[in-house]
């Protein structure tokens, strides 16, 4: 059976297992639409929490990011779990204890007003409608990859299986499926990690084969120090090496931290248990599903670091990196275990070019000079080549003889493994193009693993995405159909008129998202940066004031919001461009350009400070909350007499 | 309901667990994993340094080991008090 075939069936197996999943589980009731009835036991919350909160990020992308990052993109890995510790402390059994379905229902009571109630909606949507494009780019690569459709098509499959199952089964259909969804998901990034390591450590525990011993030589040396010095030989900064900038690393993982804990399609999944004290423990069980990949996560990156330049340089797998030529174009054509290679370059995701035409393919960190004195060769004989038949082209001729001697110059006066570039015949690094978001997904194919796994991996990638693409919509219909038509524009609706108002807005919600998966505004990693540092701005700040502090009133609570939402935007738009337009951004996106070394996605924690500052400063100067509202905030802040949610 | 005293009590006694957990959870990861990396680096744990240990894999399992003692803390704290559902 060929790999597409393979591909197929068992990507068919999983969605039937969805669709039964979320037929058997129909909603009937606007609680069981919003939050599943409140009758889901911590456990099998926390596994539905942890699919829902896997995206196509942190399965795709993630150990891709820190394959290339190293220690810098450890940001990742704390950031996307210490929110739950936030989670847990300061929001999850309050919320609870309050009893409501909806994250702007909290806000509106607590700061009894209406018009509060409807900022918290905007900030909803602005950061849920970022996310859920993502996850449609995500479902739609997966797709075109492994079923060798278009990424068009994908796409528009993609959005078809969500609907069917998210649009009818509500919370409850989508919970029951996210946790078939998180056992697909984890299978398939732990079963070829662990093939890895045995591999690469001789240990089948990914996390303890990360700092072990490296089995191609005996194990003597660790396998972090292989990884160092392979990549250190082809001029790569080291792997371990410490972050250049302290405070930037800080705020990323600070507003990814607090970016999680304000994310709402996360926070509702708390509102579905049924005690206070399970919304405690529900974190915790979240966190250990969540922790199952996220500690899997950075052997998968080192690992499938050091394959991808093994497989490039085959003599560093025992001795020198240089010790035999760099691989070539006949083996990559030749050797069945590398297809991998001519399969992702059709995506356009990896490519390669022999530049010095010796047949091998030279894989180095090519230095910024070299990389300009080979364009400026570039530019003169592109130059040369548009010159008029009958022009003088000895001056053209003479500035390329110019450009090459200049670059002669570099090469000869850069070193790789102790020899010049010049003495080797190197020209530039010639694997010009490795996409993050390959490492994962062509994982298994680097290592030669079977191919069922392979298989599995596709199933994984698109479980992820449409686990949190659903938890989304449902985030976005029950904003726009409890808090914007039932909370403000007709209060006077039923509970079916309502429940139609939450299915035909999530409709709606999934045509918008597939538009604008179709026609993403020219970016993809960049609206991570934007939902996190929006919600870390907003969400997280306004509930926590709504929890812990007694004098906040409505107005503070407007203005604050306010200020964290248009702060956090405007900074991000200056360097990513007015809502991510490319072209438009008024400050280049360099390290040097950004405020005090801080990166768009770094501002978070100061757009959340910035937000609780102008919220005190307004609260101070406006009249106090009444008396019912302290008597509210008295009562969340103790479990007894939870009960059911109330919905009206 | 219990009467205001007690539950102002219960409130002071959770402000206090909640410091008490944020303080580590501060510190094994920004601390350990970001600011002190560099002033750990001597200390190893396997292949690795402390601090790049604790920035990939230590801080989460101190996360999770913190939720599940917070809850349990908790748990004690509501019959303590005879808030408890």
């Amino acid at each position: 059976m060929d790999q597409f075939t393979l591909n197929l069936i068992v990507i068919a197996m999983s969605f039937a297992l969805y669709f039964g999943i979320a037929i058997w589980a129909r909603a009937g009731s606007t609680a069981e639409f919003y939050a599943a009835g409140q009758g889901v036991g911590p456990v099998v919350n926390g596994m539905a929490t942890a699919a829902d909160w896997m995206s196509a990020a942190s399965f795709i992308s993630m150990a891709g990011l820190i394959a290339f990052g190293g220690y810098n993109n450890s940001v990742f890995l704390m950031g996307w779990t210490g929110g739950y510790v936030l989670l847990a402390l300061l929001l999850a059994p309050y919320l609870r204890k309050f009893g409501k379905f909806t994250v702007p229902e909290f806000v509106g009571d607590r700061f009894y007003s209406t018009s509060a109630r409807m900022v918290a909606v905007i900030c909803l949507l602005v950061i849920s409608i970022t996310y859920v494009i993502g996850q449609m780019v995500g479902v739609g690569v997966t797709f075109a990859r492994f079923l060798e459709v278009s990424t068009t098509t994908g796409l528009l499959i993609g959005s078809a299986v969500v609907f069917a199952y998210a649009v009818f089964g509500g919370m409850k259909g989508i919970t029951y499926t996210q946790v078939a969804q998180y056992v697909v998901l984890i299978s398939a990034y732990t079963v070829p990690a662990i093939f890895i390591s045995l591999s690469l450590t001789g240990n089948f525990i990914p996390q303890l084969g990360l700092i072990g011993g490296y089995a191609p030589t005996g194990g003597e040396t660790y396998f972090l120090d292989k990884l160092d010095q392979v990549v250190t030989d082809l001029g790569f900064a080291a792997y371990t090496a410490d972050t250049s900038n302290m405070l930037n690393m800080f705020l990323v993982t600070m507003s990814l931290m607090i970016g999680t804990a304000g994310l709402p399609h996360v926070i509702i999944r708390f509102f579905t248990v049924a005690k206070v004290s399970d919304a405690r423990i529900s974190a915790g069980w979240a966190l250990v599903f969540i922790a199952l990949l996220y500690t899997v996560a950075p052997a998968v990156g080192s690992m499938a670091r050091l394959n991808i330049t093994t497989t490039f340089w085959p003599g560093a797998v025992q001795g020198e990196t240089f010790s035999q030529p760099a691989l070539s174009i006949a083996e990559i054509d030749s050797n069945p275990d590398l297809t991998w290679i001519r399969n992702w370059e059709k995506t356009g995701l990896l490519a390669f070019t022999d530049r010095n035409g010796d047949g091998l393919i030279q894989y180095f960190n090519e230095p910024a000079p070299l990389t300009a004195a080979n364009k400026a060769v570039a530019d003169a004989n592109a130059a040369l080549a548009a010159a008029a038949a009958d022009a003088d082209k000895a001056p053209l001729e003479a500035a390329v003889a110019a450009a090459v001697t200049a670059r002669d110059a570099v090469l000869a006066e850069t070193n790789l493994g102790g020899r010049s570039l010049a003495e080797q015949g190197f020209v530039g690094n010639e694997l010009t193009t490795v996409n993050n978001d390959i490492m994962v997904l062509a994982n298994p194919e680097i290592a030669a693993l079977p191919g069922w796994v392979i298989a599995l991996v596709a199933a994984g990638g698109l479980a992820a995405a449409l686990s949190t693409a659903a938890g989304l919509l449902l985030a976005i219909s029950s904003a726009i159909s409890h808090d914007l038509i039932k909370g403000a524009l007709k209060p006077n609706i039923t509970e079916k008129g309502e429940l139609l108002a939450a299915r035909i807005s999530m409709a709606g919600a999934i045509a918008l998202a597939t538009w604008l998966g179709l026609n993403p505004p020219g970016f993809a990693a960049q609206v991570v940066a934007l939902a996190f540092g929006l919600a870390a701005a907003t969400i997280f700040p306004v509930l926590m004031m709504g929890i812990f502090s007694t004098v906040v009133t409505k107005e503070g609570a407007i203005v604050g919001m306010l200020v964290g939402l248009i702060s956090t935007a405007v900074y991000i738009f200056l360097y990513l461009g007015w809502f991510f337009i490319p072209g438009t951004n008024l400050l280049p996106n360099t390290p040097a350009a950004h405020f005090m070394g801080i990166s768009p996605a770094a501002f978070g924690p100061i757009g959340a400070l910035l937000n609780f500052a102008t919220a005190y400063l307004v609260s101070m100067m406006t009249k106090a909350p009444p008396q019912d509202v302290q008597d509210l905030i008295q009562s969340i802040r103790v479990p007894k007499g939870a009960g059911a949610a109330q919905a009206h | 309901m219990a009467d205001k005293s007690s539950s102002s009590a219960y409130w002071a006694a959770n402000l206090r667990v909640i410091w008490i957990s944020l303080a580590i959870w501060f510190a094994c990861s920004f601390g350990i994993g970001i600011l002190l990396r560099p002033a750990l680096s001597g200390i190893s744990i396997g292949g690795a340094d402390i601090g790049f240990w604790f920035a990939q894999n230590g801080s989460i399992y101190v996360f999770l080991v913190l939720i599940f003692a917070y809850a349990v803390k908790m748990n004690k704290l509501d019959k303590e008090f005879g808030v408890d559902e």
